[in-house]
């Protein structure tokens, strides 16, 4: 401990200038403008998944931004909570909801995006001013020493946190259990919702009622000798492709299948069938049950 | 060079993020850009805890995570809601409450 201490001593009485060493400078002037790049891309990129990912890319130099300086723990926090659990949240919600995600070009306030921009430069300029005026005389304190608990890895701040800040700690347990509890209900389908799971009873009725011309279950594929993939079609009893039989997500075999019906010879064109399938063929099969359902 | 300069790109970072909610129009871009806000004022805080040389600072950055990770949850169930039931990410279709 007394060396320890000696060398903090020693630490101490070295000039600011040596508080970042040149290694940490070499790395802050390759990192940041990889930093300010990601957020610029966040901001100006029209695919809001390609905003996540430059997120990603910022989210992560400013982790080793964290380590560092230090923060040894909550270096990898960043890198674990934000790009591993958070940004992997925004990307699945950009797959469900985001899919027109694409921002309109239509400026709703006129000149709100000139305005924008001068506010950011004017934000910028005001807040580097005043930090540069505030910390001339400033002189930054030694640097912990990253090999002791204290010096910021995860016992020193276990330390803080389960005493000087144990409340404020409690407080982050209730607001995570809310938020676990308010995330499962605002997400939760509302079963009165019209896209809900009709019963049985209701698929039936609905079947008979919308006048479709097919009450019964879609035909499946067609079993051959020669193959009984599901992209083989089936044949009406006049030797036809049923249409209804080909998939919409499975290119149906594109070989000329010769088949031969009781006196003649036919020669099936598999490709052009499925080309000219109705639109109105597309509606989803009777298991469906979502939304959709009703409209078709 | 001084530990300033991580405060410098912290607040260029943060007027970035600020920016990015003032143009976008998609929700969730929106709500990214919010997060690299939280970021950015994260950076600070760990900067002014090694000037400081405490450890107070890294306490505050690692409250600010688990806010941010509670709000993102809410924040994104409520997007999907809204999606849900006006088919549409757009904050400028969300005009109920506005007269």
């Amino acid at each position: 401990m007394t060396s320890l201490a000696q060398a903090g001593m020693v630490l101490a009485q070295q000039p600011a200038e040596d508080v970042v060493t040149t290694g940490e400078a070499v790395a802050f002037w390759i990192l940041g403008p990889l930093a300010v790049a990601g957020a610029l891309g966040t901001v100006f990129m029209r695919n809001a998944v390609h905003s996540a990912l430059w997120l990603v890319v910022t989210m992560l130099t400013l982790g080793v931004f964290f380590l560092i300086q230090n923060a040894a723990f909550l270096g990898f926090t960043q890198i674990i909570v934000y790009t591993g659990a958070v940004m992997m949240l925004f990307l699945f919600v950009l797959m469900m909801a985001g899919k027109d995600s694409s921002d309109a070009l239509v400026e709703v306030l006129r000149g709100q995006r000139l305005a924008a921009a001068v506010f950011g430069v004017g934000f910028a300029g005001l807040l580097s001013l005043a930090l540069a005026r505030s910390l001339t005389d400033v002189t930054a304190a030694p640097p912990l020493d990253p090999t002791t608990p204290e010096g910021g890895g995860a016992g020193g701040l276990g330390r803080l946190i389960f005493s000087d800040y144990l409340f404020p700690f409690e407080l982050t347990a209730v607001l995570l259990i809310i938020a676990g509890l308010a995330g499962i209900v605002l997400a939760q389908r509302d079963r009165r919702d019209e896209g809900a799971k009709r019963s049985q009873r209701e698929q039936v009725e609905a079947r008979f009622r919308d006048g479709s011309e097919r009450p019964t279950g879609r035909p499946g594929p067609g079993v051959f000798a020669t193959g009984n993939s599901v992209a083989t079609p089936a044949l009406l009893p006049d030797g036809s492709v049923a249409e209804e039989s080909l998939s919409e997500l499975i290119e149906s075999t594109p070989t000329a299948r010769r088949v031969s019906p009781p006196g003649q010879l036919r020669t099936l064109e598999l490709g052009e069938h499925t080309e000219h399938s109705e639109p109105d063929d597309s509606g989803d099969h009777d298991a469906g049950g979502d939304s959709e359902g009703g409209k078709a | 060079m001084t530990p300033e300069y991580y405060l410098l790109l912290s607040a260029l970072l943060f007027s970035i993020g600020a920016v990015g909610v003032l143009v976008r129009r998609n929700a969730i871009v929106v709500f990214m850009c919010i997060e690299l806000m939280l970021n950015s004022v994260n950076l600070s805080l760990i900067t002014f805890a090694r000037i400081d040389g405490s450890l107070d600072g890294q306490v505050m950055a690692f409250f600010v995570m688990v806010v941010a990770a509670a709000e993102v949850v809410v924040g994104l169930a409520i997007i999907t809601s809204i999606f849900r039931a006006r088919r549409s990410a757009s904050i400028d279709d969300t005009n109920l409450l506005k007269y």
